[in-house]
């Protein structure tokens, strides 16, 4: 009823707006904090000496920037009996997402054109029964994936576990790309198909390079979700074979010796590195797949 | 000529039946994988399965043993107090953030980052950092001792009281920028000429959302819960890197039951039972939720 102008919902002008906007800045600034200040602890803390964290507190700075933790935690931390540090898992890692990622997002993408744009009868119920795959608690199948793959000569391998994240990775690829593919419409693939192309030709020339956009949400989420994943490596590797996400819960949860909390928050950021980054450098398609996992159909 | 022909007519059908051939293999790896194994972990729940699997009927009785221990007991009071906890905060904070947000802010794209980071986390990093957050001796504690407050106690990770209440800290810390995020897109997508009318007519900023916003976004506020609802359900890594399950198993939850029976206690049939409950609680909340998605936004 002031009598200013209205410009959306928040009326401008006047003391009550500029106390709003003030009281609005600090509420999102306290929870940007909240969100930082954990990661701020964890690097700090890594570059702390054990004895700084005795005599220090949470948010204290370091005096002086050590590398001692990170290049423990890297080279010579112990993971059970085996004192190499996060490196050789590091690497277990890196060897089973990129062929899972790869193999899943393909399979998915193939699948979800034959779904989408050459629609035959029973499309809808078989989309329907494989999208479910991707909602089970995974408990539910581990008991028989283990001796599964036991069968196969694959337990306790990482073949064995890209096989498993390509397996249970493939109705969210599926999803994604049919969601894709229905915004799509017909009639260039009606065109081609008229042209005399095939259902592959029509897929490599015509379709993939239009779903670029998709393809990258769905590489971004599959390659989170398997980095980050804890219940498939805990529970079909073991020791030399596991991923880094378990052999820094190893790390941390180390009982014999000192407990270097230095070290732990040095494992934890190697180890959350690579999903990190990968969020700073292509957040806008990571959200777009949240958003697309999220909203299904 | 006519070899043509039939080399033509062939093609053409192998090109028609190309899509399914394709989708087969897909298919049937998820029949066996999916619908295979899960058929396997129910029979496996109704047997005498033990150490081994054995494969001799035995009707009720791994339900009956699991329904008579306490652990599963403490279990399910864990995930009923966490996932109560855990959705309430994460939607509370994800919806105030995102009306917040929603007001034309400076910087919005940074704060959003800020806020939805966490999600780019592994759970076992999340429980690492809170493990020495919350740290009874170093981490909070100290920090209010030195900050003046001598008699301040914070040792709810080695509370086996409080411990749950850990994991809803650490949990809600992760996702709530998740439920920001959903939110936010849903507030976008309210037509902003319906506000602007409102706004005409006279109806302030705090009307505005309570009669109008919110009661539009009740699908979103749906897919939100269900979303959170189903993350708490198969919440594992968290816990595990918190707390451990522990103390003794005071923040044990059923995807880390299943987990110990399964591969520490070896009782093979107890822990099917666990992960038929498991499914079966999580199928009740997601079908008809896939269901009424696929209606909606299918053809």
């Amino acid at each position: 009823m002031s009598g200013s102008g209205t410009d959306g919902i928040v009326r401008q002008g006047g003391w009550r707006h500029r106390v709003a906007r003030v009281v609005l800045y600090a509420i999102l600034g306290l929870f940007c904090l909240y969100y930082l200040v954990p990661l701020v602890i964890m690097v700090s803390t890594s570059f702390k000496s054990l004895e700084e964290i005795r005599t220090g507190s949470l948010i204290s700075l370091p005096q002086e920037i050590r590398f001692d933790a990170w290049a423990k935690a890297w080279g010579s931390a112990c993971v059970g009996v085996r004192c190499d540090g996060l490196r050789p898992y590091m690497w277990n890692s890196v060897a089973m997402v990129i062929p899972a990622v790869f193999i899943s997002t393909l399979l998915g993408a193939l699948n979800g054109y034959a779904l989408t744009k050459w629609r035959f009868r029973g499309a809808d119920v078989i989309f329907a029964l494989m999208l479910f795959g991707a909602f089970i608690p995974f408990q539910v199948i581990l008991l028989p994936m283990a001796r599964a793959l036991g069968m196969m000569g694959l337990a306790g391998t990482i073949p064995g576990l890209i096989l498993v994240h390509t397996i249970y990775g493939l109705a969210f690829t599926t999803l994604f790309f049919r969601n894709f593919f229905i915004s799509v419409s017909d009639s260039i693939v009606h065109a081609a198909m008229v042209d005399g192309a095939g259902f592959f030709s029509i897929f490599f020339r015509i379709v993939l390079p239009m779903a670029i956009p998709a393809m990258v949400v769905t590489v971004i989420w599959q390659f989170t979700q398997i980095w980050n994943d804890f219940l498939f490596g805990v529970a079909f590797t073991v020791g030399d074979s596991n991923p880094v996400t378990v052999a820094l819960n190893n790390v941390v949860n180390t009982s014999t010796g000192v407990k270097e909390y230095n070290v732990d928050m040095a494992a934890a950021i190697i180890a959350a590195l690579p999903t990190l980054a990968v969020y700073v450098i292509a957040g806008t398609y990571f959200v777009r797949g949240l958003a697309a996992g999220a909203v299904k159909g | 000529m006519d070899a043509q022909a039939n080399h033509r007519t062939f093609s053409r059908t192998f090109e028609r039946w190309l899509p399914k051939i394709v989708v087969s293999p897909l298919f049937a790896a998820s029949l066996v994988f999916v619908y295979g194994f899960i058929a396997w972990t129910v029979y496996i729940s109704f047997t005498k399965s033990g150490v081994m699997p054995n494969y001799t009927f035995d009707g009720l009785a791994q339900y009956d043993r699991l329904w008579g221990t306490p652990r599963w007991y403490v279990a399910l009071w864990n995930l009923f107090v966490f996932s109560t906890l855990f959705i309430a905060i994460s939607t509370a904070i994800g919806i105030l953030l995102a009306i917040l947000l929603d007001q034309r802010v400076r910087a919005e794209g940074f704060i959003r980052t800020v806020y939805l980071y966490p999600m780019a986390l592994s759970f076992i990093v999340t429980g690492t950092v809170w493990k020495w957050i919350l740290n009874p001796g170093l981490g909070l504690e100290r920090l209010m001792h030195m900050a003046g407050f001598t008699d301040f106690t914070f040792d709810w990770l080695v509370n086996s009281r409080m411990a749950i209440y850990t994991v809803v800290i650490a949990g809600v810390w992760q996702s709530s920028g998740y439920a920001m995020a959903l939110f936010l897109a849903g507030l976008r997508s309210v037509d902003d000429e319906i506000l602007k009318a409102a706004s005409i007519d006279g109806a302030g900023p705090v009307r505005i959302y309570s009669s109008i916003v919110l009661p539009m976004m009740r699908p979103v506020f749906l897919s939100t819960i269900i979303i959170l609802a189903h993350l708490a359900i198969k919440s594992f890594d968290l816990v595990i890197a918190l707390t451990g399950g522990g103390p003794g198993y005071a923040t044990d939850m059923p995807a880390t039951f299943m987990y110990a029976f399964a591969f520490q206690r070896s009782e093979l049939g107890v822990a099917a039972a666990s992960a038929v409950m498991m499914l079966m609680t999580v199928t009740a909340i997601i079908v008809p939720y896939l269901y009424s998605e696929l209606r909606r936004t299918g053809r």
